[in-house]
């Protein structure tokens, strides 16, 4: 058990992250002509226009949270006035809302791509296993929710983070952080690495260009060959 | 140089189209040679980078002229600056996870083909077997086919459908419902190459572009993400969604024949010879100017105002300057473009109120007499009819080509009537009558031009297309480097890295011979 606790959380991420970056690098410079949102809504537009708002806005903000919320040290935020407490609160009721938003739009979303013929039709496997991933991921996520309810202190969060901030600087010890905690809890941290494994060979490619460019850009361009 | 004191000009050269409406017989030949060479593979079915509209009717996709639906093209804000009509760039980027001015595949017409294996394999049976029609897309059968590509032609629609034509504006149309007055002519319609695109402006990703050399735009296949912002943006519904790759694709202006010198697949195979090419020299520092002007009907005006006299030596000379090969100065004084467009005016935009500036010119169809039928007589102004008497009302073709302003299309027209009445007054009298061409401001070497230009329609006369340079356009096409190389392509050059399981989600992509031509395998659909 400990051996399988170190494997999926002590290596599995630097596996996970290395795809992540190599694989999306790989794909930009091999086959660009693939690199698109791959989008059906032209096929399809009835629903997709309230559900890919709601699953896009609700994924966007749970990442930046959790992105922020792991990554922060405690002396940080200490410093800034929020006790561990007040930040778990803040947590459970911000990842409550935004998971919120983000179920109900990826439920319009999958129920669209697997019941209309033409979406059916012309989604690839791996369309359908991306978001049938981020739906159970999701799931698993809001889940976790009513166990944080239970304690208040924050501890588990503490942990979390702590196994986060030890894998993204490369310290020891970070899957001992997470040994004791719940399978929820597991397999949310497992299904989130697999999420950046398979980034790479997915749609989801399309996040790496966002095209903030195009508000600093001038409207026309000419191109000279 | 007359020209000092003023600022300086940035002088580009396009390759412009004028399609003489006049002549065109609605064949379809251009939309089938470029449909062929261009979109016959999945995912654009639908797509076609030119077709031909019968007029009046709501045209492909449904109503795209009709701007309060689609919110193609510029729109003229307060402060005398403009903006596409869908938003500016932070609306654009605040709808970028769903575009509410997309149309939808059902717009155009779902593709179908029809089951004619089943004309081989039917059992014997009383009634003769039928080939039913089935999705392209989802493969299950479809009951009725809703649209077309060409779902109104001849008129092929009732009235009330059809006269959804914005076209109609300010005309009484219920008239135009009878049969007696009713009129049709063909728009053939492809990529107006826009001297001032709102398709390049709205692209997040940057991957549209207007090339610098010929005008050409294109889209960047590897850039493009698939944001689908120019869909909506082009007011000429010209941009089209792969539904298969998830790219943007647009008529290409056959770009690889251009470069040689050759006319694009639907001008070389026009069997009226109603097409012709030719070189515009332009003022690229006047564009934002005359795209902006207040009055929608001084666009037409403000557009003639952008190109410059390839005869004036002064332009020539900054031409030079700017780096424009000489094959090109030539060829823009011999351009039938700017002749029938500028000299003559007999061409005009289409749609000039979308602001986009349009490089596809069309010159307006003549059509018979209306009164001459009611009346017994023809409402004669001097040797020519009075156009206001043609059976296509002279306000839907100003509609149509100068935002309603209909003085232009009326001398147009003329000019068209005066040419054929001074000919047949040379030919059939042997009298050189040169008071009708006083009355519509020609000379006499202008109307045999007109003549030979628009009548006679030699080859060498509609296309005048100089071929690209190697010091002008430094990497358009090196024979060297170009040998043992992929040619034509999608997606990743030469990269020889596709197998039949890509290993990015993609599909497999034909493997690439060597050099022209282009060539896009088929794949063959298994028997249903």
């Amino acid at each position: 058990m400990d051996y399988l606790n170190t494997l999926l959380f002590g290596y599995y991420p630097y596996v996970a992250i290395s795809v992540f970056f190599i694989g999306s690098l790989a794909r930009y410079d091999r086959d660009q002509y693939t690199w698109r949102t791959g989008s059906s809504q032209f096929l399809r537009a009835d629903e997709l226009r309230l559900g890919s708002n709601l699953f896009h806005i609700g994924i966007l903000l749970l990442f930046v949270g959790h992105f922020v919320g792991l990554l922060t040290p405690p002396a940080v935020y200490h410093a800034l006035g929020l006790s561990t407490s007040a930040k778990q609160i803040l947590a459970v009721v911000a990842g409550g809302v935004f998971g919120g938003v983000c179920l109900k739009g990826i439920i319009i979303l999958i129920r669209r791509r697997l019941t209309d013929a033409r979406i059916r039709a012309t989604s690839s496997r791996m369309d359908i296993f991306i978001l049938l991933l981020i739906g159970v991921q999701l799931a698993l996520g809001l889940l976790t929710l009513p166990i944080s309810l239970y304690h208040y202190d924050g501890a588990n969060m503490l942990l979390l983070g702590e196994w986060a901030q030890r894998i993204v600087t490369f310290r020891s010890g970070a899957a001992d952080q997470v040994s004791e905690m719940g399978i929820i809890f597991k397999l949310h941290l497992f299904l989130g690495q697999t999420l950046f494994l398979v980034f790479p060979f997915s749609r989801l490619v399309h996040v790496w260009s966002v095209p903030l460019g195009y508000v600093t850009r001038p409207y026309q361009v000419v191109r000279r060959r | 140089m007359t020209n000092q004191s003023k600022k300086p000009r940035n002088i580009r050269a396009q390759i412009g189209m004028v399609l003489n409406l006049d002549k065109c017989i609605g064949c379809h030949t251009c939309s089938i040679t470029c449909k062929n060479v261009w979109t016959s593979r999945k995912g654009v079915e639908y797509a076609w980078f030119n077709n031909v509209e019968t007029k009046p009717g709501v045209g492909f996709p449904q109503q795209w002229e009709n701007q309060d639906k689609w919110n193609g093209g510029w729109v003229r804000k307060i402060n005398g600056k403009i903006e596409p009509r869908q938003g500016g760039k932070h609306m654009i980027l605040r709808n970028i996870f769903a575009n509410p001015d997309l149309p939808s595949i059902d717009d155009y017409y779902e593709p179908f083909d029809f089951d004619y294996q089943h004309l081989h394999s039917a059992k014997e049976s009383k009634n003769p077997p039928t080939a039913r029609p089935y999705s392209v897309i989802t493969g299950e059968r479809m009951e009725k086919i809703e649209g077309g590509p060409n779902w109104e032609e001849i008129l092929g629609t009732e009235f009330s459908s059809r006269s959804r034509d914005v076209n109609f504006d300010n005309i009484q149309k219920d008239m135009y419902g009878e049969f007696e007055n009713t009129f049709m002519m063909y728009l053939p319609r492809l990529c107006e190459h826009c001297l001032n695109p709102t398709c390049v402006a709205a692209c997040p990703s940057g991957s549209i572009y207007k090339r610098e050399e010929d005008g050409i735009v294109l889209i960047d296949q590897d850039k493009c993400r698939g944001w689908r912002m120019c869909v909506s943006a082009c007011p000429y519904k010209k941009i089209y969604y792969n539904w298969e790759t998830g790219k943007s694709e647009k008529c290409t202006f056959c770009y690889p024949r251009i470069e040689a010198g050759e006319p694009t697949v639907c001008s070389e195979t026009c069997v009226g010879r109603i097409r012709y090419l030719g070189v515009l020299l332009y003022d690229a520092d006047r564009i934002e100017t005359a795209a902006s002007c207040e009055n929608e009907q001084d666009l037409y005006q403000q557009q003639l105002d952008v190109f410059l006299d390839p005869n004036d030596e002064d332009v020539i000379a900054e031409a030079r300057a700017a780096g424009i090969p000489e094959s090109w100065l030539t060829a823009a004084k011999e351009s039938p473009v700017y002749k029938m467009a500028i000299d003559w005016k007999v061409a005009f935009p289409l749609h000039p109120e979308f602001r986009t500036l349009p490089m596809v010119w069309y010159v307006p169809p003549l059509s018979p007499i209306q009164s001459a039928a009611e009346n017994d007589q023809i409402g004669m102004d001097g040797d020519i009819p009075d156009v206001r008497s043609l059976r296509i009302p002279v306000q839907y073709l100003a509609n149509l080509l100068t935002a309603g302003k209909e003085e232009p299309v009326v001398l147009g027209l003329e000019r068209m009537l005066a040419m054929r009445a001074y000919m047949r007054s040379l030919t059939v009298d042997g009298v050189v009558n040169t008071a009708v061409l006083e009355r519509v401001g020609l000379s006499q070497l202008q109307v045999e031009d007109m003549y030979r230009y628009m009548a006679i329609a030699n080859y060498e006369d509609r296309f005048v297309i100089p071929s690209s340079h190697r010091e002008y356009a430094s990497s358009t096409f090196d024979a060297y480097g170009e040998q043992g190389g992929c040619g034509f392509s999608f997606g990743s050059g030469c990269s020889t890295g596709n197998t039949d399981t890509n290993l990015f989600g993609g599909n497999s992509k034909p493997q690439r011979g060597g050099g022209i031509p282009i060539k896009i395998p088929i794949k063959v659909e298994a028997a249903k």
